[in-house]
């Protein structure tokens, strides 16, 4: 059985709907929701990269290295926030973060 | 003299500036001295102004001062007019005025709003200068609103009373109808003679006569159409049978202020314009006769009112009403100078009656009931004689036949002739007028005995802690008292020849119109002799009969009462007009207020407009709001969903 572009792209599908589970039936901790968004970006990047490879066009490939530093950077900001959240709030729980109820 | 004339009209006006501008800043007693100043010299140079014109051979003087408006063929300019009908209005402006500033010392004593109040009365005297000495009718028709307006500040003076502000309003829109005739009867006659200047339309006057107009879509004699609108105008002002019903309301104000404007001065204002127009309605006969009408229905339907009231005050306002009427018969039968005798001697007495009974509330502690009064005479003897005197002159009591033309006070000259002036031309309207104002005759004597009587007379009904504190009035109120009760004595006997004996001519000069008056006069001094001797019969009859009443018997106004229910109760509830003006005008116009303010504005405009803008985005904000749970996995959700949605929607329409 050869593994065409079809098992790529499903298994990058199941990444990216995992994480979208994640981030929505997860009512526990925001860091898990943080990883869950990685989870997703790394699921596209799965596409991008198999797209490439697939069509001979290094483009996909570059710009999956793209995605994975602004990814990295974001991981990055995301947590210095949630340690400032935490330092103020005392609680990174995300049935208690609620401030923007209108 | 072309100074004295400026003195005397703008002097009150800078009297008032100060009193009223810089109020906070001189404090109350300058203000009333700048104020009684002022006027006591405007007074003076009246007198001057007056002897020279009246008795001089110059008969006539203009005062230019400046052009006022130009607009095409329109030119109007401010100038001062003083021939003997000015001149006579001038003495009798300035010297109440004045007498009235004095008295106001005495009489506001305790007020906390002094110099508002003396500016106010400046004010007034200001345009009512203005309207007296008036070159054209627009000049009049400024001081007319002038006069207006100071008498609905003066009126409504103490504001913090709900009905002194309902009466103050009451006169100023009541004066508006007639503002409204007026104003179009100044329309009419800039429309057919191209001028307002009195000089013109009077030139014009006989070709007007022959004119027509459209009015009203009907095709009618102009110059008629034209003086029964001005005749609105007066009508409102001076109180006139229909628009009388602000007047006895206007007692709210100040007893000073019921005697200067609401006595003596601009109610009378009326008659002054008609005998200042009298070159028109010589020529407007149909006019004319509508004025002796309601002249002699407001004098006997005042006077009828008059018999049943109890309030100080407004027995004298429906007696001034009264007397307004019988100056308005005399015009309309042409005793123009008749009518300004009387309206002279009237301003005279009738200012003296208001400004006695302002110093008897004053003694009674602001007492105006008089059931609440009785006896008074003991506390205030000197007011008592004073109006006695007043009394009199209004009843006109005097003995014929001696002295040339008898001696009386100078209501028995004025009001004589003017009946006799009535009764002289021998028309219908005319003897209609005659016979009610002799009726009104006997009834004036009654109803202002009776308030003698009720007042001075018997033993004091109120409670005995005001009778305590009774006293008579200081000196600042007795001095104008004694000045305006020698003018009631006297002013009939040294008028009566210039004003209407053999020296008229001489007199009045060119200010009233000269054909009527003649004729009148001439059938006036030639009627026969119980004419001449009936309003005096019917007077002292009056007299006795309320003496008879009020302190033979009485208990016999009671019964009387008892007697005919139905006449007093139509009586003392002044005839049911303001019953009526409130079901037919105030009610109606008040639904249809209420009606577009709720209904219309409030329900439609408002309803769907702005306020139904507002309450739909109040609902749409409310249904958004429910989205906005703070939750971030919410927001992430519909993220999703949109994303999902627009991944869909791109995924079906790119086939």
């Amino acid at each position: 059985m050869t593994i065409g572009l079809g098992h790529y792209l499903t298994v990058a599908a199941v990444l990216f709907t995992m994480g979208i589970l994640g981030i929505f039936l997860n009512r526990k901790n925001v860091i898990v929701i943080l990883m869950c968004v990685e989870l997703m970006l790394l699921a596209v990047n799965i596409n991008l990269v198999a797209f490439s490879v697939f069509q001979g066009n290094v483009v996909g490939q570059v710009f999956a290295l793209l995605v994975l530093t602004v990814a990295a950077a974001e991981a990055a900001i995301g947590l210095a926030i949630l340690v400032v959240y935490f330092r103020n709030r005392g609680t990174i729980e995300v049935e208690d973060i609620n401030t923007m109820k209108g | 003299m072309d100074l004295a004339i400026k003195l005397i009209v703008f002097l009150p006006l800078v009297a008032a500036a100060i009193a009223g501008l810089f109020c906070r800043v001189i404090g109350a007693r300058p203000a009333q001295i700048v104020t009684c100043a002022a006027l006591l010299i405007a007074a003076a140079l009246s007198v001057l102004v007056f002897v020279k014109i009246g008795f001089g051979p110059e008969k006539l003087i203009v005062v230019k001062l400046f052009s006022w408006m130009e607009s095409g063929t329109l030119d109007i300019a401010w100038a001062l007019r003083v021939d003997t009908l000015t001149a006579v209005m001038l003495i009798v402006v300035t010297g109440v005025s004045s007498m009235v500033h004095i008295y106001s010392i005495g009489y506001m004593e305790e007020d906390p709003s002094i110099p508002r109040f003396m500016a106010y009365l400046s004010l007034f005297t200001f345009f009512m200068l203005m309207l007296v000495t008036a070159d054209n009718l627009v000049q009049l028709f400024f001081g007319w609103e002038g006069v207006g307006l100071a008498s609905y500040l003066l009126i409504g003076f103490w504001y913090d009373k709900p009905s002194a502000n309902a009466a103050a309003m009451k006169a100023f829109i009541v004066n508006r109808v007639g503002d409204f005739g007026f104003a179009l009867g100044i329309f009419a006659v800039w429309m057919l003679s191209g001028s307002v200047g009195f000089e013109e339309i009077f030139g014009k006057a006989p070709q007007m006569a022959q004119m027509r107009i459209q009015f009203l879509g009907m095709d009618l004699p102009a110059l008629e159409t034209a003086c029964l609108l001005l005749f609105v105008g007066a009508m409102g002002k001076s109180a006139q049978l229909g628009l009388h019903t602000w007047l006895p309301d206007a007692m709210e104000g100040p007893t000073p202020v019921s005697a200067l404007i609401h006595a003596a001065t601009m109610v009378t204002a009326g008659v002054f314009m008609v005998c200042r127009l009298s070159p028109l309605f010589e020529l407007a006969p149909t006019a004319s006769m509508v004025v002796t009408l309601i002249g002699a229905a407001t004098a006997f339907f005042a006077a009828t009112v008059g018999l049943t009231q109890f309030d100080i005050k407004r027995v004298v306002a429906y007696s001034t009403c009264s007397q307004l009427g019988y100056m308005f018969f005399a015009c309309g039968v042409g005793g123009y100078s008749a009518a300004m005798f009387h309206l002279t001697t009237h301003a005279f007495f009738k200012a003296l009656l208001f400004l006695g009974s302002g110093s008897v509330i004053h003694c009674l502690h602001h007492e105006q009931d008089m059931r609440k009064m009785g006896g008074v005479r003991e506390k205030a003897p000197q007011t008592f004689i004073l109006m006695w005197i007043g009394t009199l002159a209004l009843s006109g009591i005097g003995v014929p036949f001696i002295l040339g033309n008898g001696l009386g006070f100078a209501g028995f000259y004025s009001k004589d002739i003017m009946l006799e002036s009535a009764f002289g031309v021998h028309t219908t309207v005319g003897q209609i007028a005659f016979w009610l104002g002799v009726i009104a005759a006997f009834m004036t004597a009654f109803y202002s005995t009776r308030l003698m009587f009720m007042t001075f007379y018997g033993k004091y009904r109120g409670d005995h802690h005001t009778w305590d504190h009774a006293h008579e009035s200081p000196l600042v109120m007795m001095i104008p008292l004694y000045v305006l009760g020698i003018g009631a004595a006297f002013s009939g006997l040294v008028g009566y020849d210039w004003f209407v004996g053999h020296d008229w001519k001489a007199f009045w000069g060119n200010s009233l119109a000269v054909k009527a008056t003649e004729e009148v006069l001439h059938h006036a001094h030639e009627v026969p002799l119980w004419v001449k001797l009936l309003p005096l019969v019917c007077a002292i009859a009056g007299i006795a009969l309320s003496y008879y009443y009020y302190v033979v018997h009485t208990d016999m106004p009671e019964r009387t009462v008892k007697r005919f229910p139905g006449l007093h109760a139509l009586f003392y509830n002044k005839w049911y007009f303001d019953e009526l003006y409130d079901a037919v005008f105030v009610k109606p116009s008040l639904a249809i207020g209420r009606f577009l303010w709720k209904k219309g504005d409030g329900a439609t405009i408002d309803g769907l407009g702005p306020d139904n803008v507002a309450a739909r985005a109040q609902d749409m904000a409310g249904m958004l709001m429910r989205f906005q749970s703070g939750y971030l996995y919410h927001y992430a959700f519909v993220m999703l969903v949109g994303v999902a949605g627009l991944v869909t929607y791109f995924m079906l329409s790119a086939r």
